[in-house]
């Protein structure tokens, strides 16, 4: 089977931009990526594009023509909303067009533009990836929600704030050198622990920022790029998605996220990689506790294991696998549908080389996204690997 | 946030357990639900029935909640928390109960209760 490359990717700077509207965000990364994979904008064959709260956000759906006319192209485009892994989702699809040989050239992104409408609408917009009617309106937030997996967690496994703070610090410290990162700001385990609280026992720097921005990345066949002459050694090579319930407390568990470990499962198996093989990653850590969660659900540390391994350092960059060197959602910032292909931007540029932490992997080869939505109602995996 | 048209089932929902009839659906292998469900997301089952829902419930994990969605602004802080009322969990604020002595296994009882801020009809837990 032949494995995606992605011959361009680009993200915008991620952070506040209120008066930028989407299409223009997201005509910023596309046509750079463009740009970057030499592609013609004439053989681009669709645009998978991610995107969650653009009705609340700006009044507008329907935003895959939109998006695609912003880069100068009339394709087929569809915007795909699963939540905080919507550009996951749209990565996927674009993974099997190609694969299947329907499309040889694609177009992946996402926007998000959050901060015009406020904390508190965005709180709310953020919300209604939960359940409405059982789990909203009984007055569950977003980091509500994932506190109460934090809870449950140090219930069942033991864990403390301190353990959640090492993960917020070690993200801080990896975006001082990403200037595409919201939040270029080194911070203490103390100044974590004394943060306002959000939802207990969750603290205002357990959680991501609020974010406006896009991302972008063009995705080709193998026979494109090479008979193209393409400069693209990076190829995806697994994918995998699960689901599961929708509301929290419909699950057997609070302290997993199975649908992330359902999805990691189908994309080692595609890639023919086990964890073993994982040289970093970039993780959905929306809020600390979803980090600690990633990493085991990756299959990098058994069940109530992962609490410690930013304290330990070993997913520090100088860590045996560091964790989001980008700073991930936490210190670069998570506008929602932009996400998931920012990511896999992340990767591509560790992969290649070219990133500002790249020297904390300098011989690696095999890299993997993990993307959840809601509280992991949906995840996404996608595994990258450096071919020649 | 009032509404004209009912969420049917979850209104009713409300109204049962306000009536203190509250109820959850079973499927035949005693995998249990709140309302609506035509099939059972477990295994499959559609041979579904309302049961009584149990009078006790305990909680399984509590959070308190300081920065609320617009909705929940005048009632926050407060104790949002999963409860297990036999094979159904439910989500709902605890009131009645100091944030602090909140824990994991506190039994509880389930009212219908108003949001302060809005007036809406919420769920409510009450340690018994």
């Amino acid at each position: 089977m032949s494995d995606p490359r992605v011959a361009g990717a680009s993200v915008t700077r991620f952070g506040k931009h209120p008066e930028r509207t989407g299409r223009d965000l997201f005509a910023e990364a596309g046509l750079a990526a463009l740009d970057r994979s030499g592609v013609p904008a004439d053989d681009v064959d669709a645009l998978y594009y991610g995107n969650f709260m653009g009705e609340i956000a700006e009044h507008q759906g329907h935003q895959g023509p939109l998006m695609a006319e912003a880069v100068g192209l009339t394709v087929p485009a569809t915007r795909y909303e699963a939540a905080c892994a919507s550009s996951g989702a749209a990565i996927r699809d674009a993974v099997r067009a190609i694969r299947n040989g329907e499309q040889e050239v694609v177009l992946v992104g996402g926007m998000e533009r959050m901060t015009n409408v406020g904390t508190a609408a965005a709180t709310d917009a953020l919300a209604i990836a939960a359940d409405d009617l059982y789990e909203v309106r009984a007055g569950m937030t977003f980091p509500a929600a994932y506190a109460l997996m934090a809870r449950s967690y140090f219930d069942e496994h033991g864990g403390t704030r301190e353990d959640l703070a090492h993960v917020a610090v070690k993200n801080h410290e990896h975006a001082l050198v990403n200037d595409n990162a919201q939040l270029q700001k080194e911070i203490s385990v103390d100044e974590v622990l004394d943060a306002p609280m959000v939802a207990e026992p969750l603290g205002l720097y357990d959680a991501c920022p609020i974010t406006d921005g896009a991302s972008a990345a063009v995705l080709t066949s193998e026979d494109y790029a090479e008979r193209h002459g393409l400069d693209a050694p990076v190829a995806v090579t697994g994918t995998g998605q699960d689901g599961d319930n929708l509301a929290l407390h419909d699950r057997q568990n609070y302290a997993a996220t199975p649908a992330a470990a359902g999805a990691v499962a189908e994309a080692y198996a595609d890639a023919g990689i086990d964890a073993d093989d994982v040289d970093f990653a970039e993780v959905h850590d929306c809020f600390t506790i979803a980090e600690v969660l990633a990493i085991e659900s990756i299959g990098l540390y058994e069940p109530g294991k992962g609490i410690s391994a930013a304290r330990e350092g070993e997913t520090t960059r100088h860590g045996e696998t560091p964790i989001n060197l980008s700073g991930g959602l936490k210190a670069k910032g998570h506008p929602v549908g932009a996400t998931g292909v920012a990511q896999l931007v992340t990767i591509t540029k560790v992969l290649e080389g070219t990133h500002a932490r790249a020297d904390a992997v300098p011989a690696a080869d095999v890299g993997v996204a993990h993307n959840a939505g809601g509280t992991a109602a949906s995840a996404t995996i996608h595994v990258f690997e450096v071919k020649a | 946030m009032s509404e004209r048209v009912r969420n049917g089932a979850y209104d009713d929902w409300l109204d049962a357990i306000g009536d203190d009839e509250g109820y959850y659906v079973e499927c035949e292998n005693g995998h249990g639900w709140l309302p609506p469900r035509r099939v059972c997301p477990d295994c499959g089952s559609r041979e579904l029935s309302e049961e009584p829902l149990p009078e006790a419930g305990e909680v399984a994990t509590h959070s308190t909640v300081h920065v609320p969605t617009p909705q929940f602004e005048d009632d926050a802080p407060y104790v949002i928390a999963v409860a297990h009322f036999g094979p159904a969990s439910i989500t709902g604020m605890v009131r009645g109960a100091d944030p602090e002595d909140v824990e994991i296994g506190t039994v509880v009882g389930v009212e219908v209760g108003e949001r302060a801020t809005t007036g809406d009809r919420a769920v409510v837990f009450r340690p018994r």
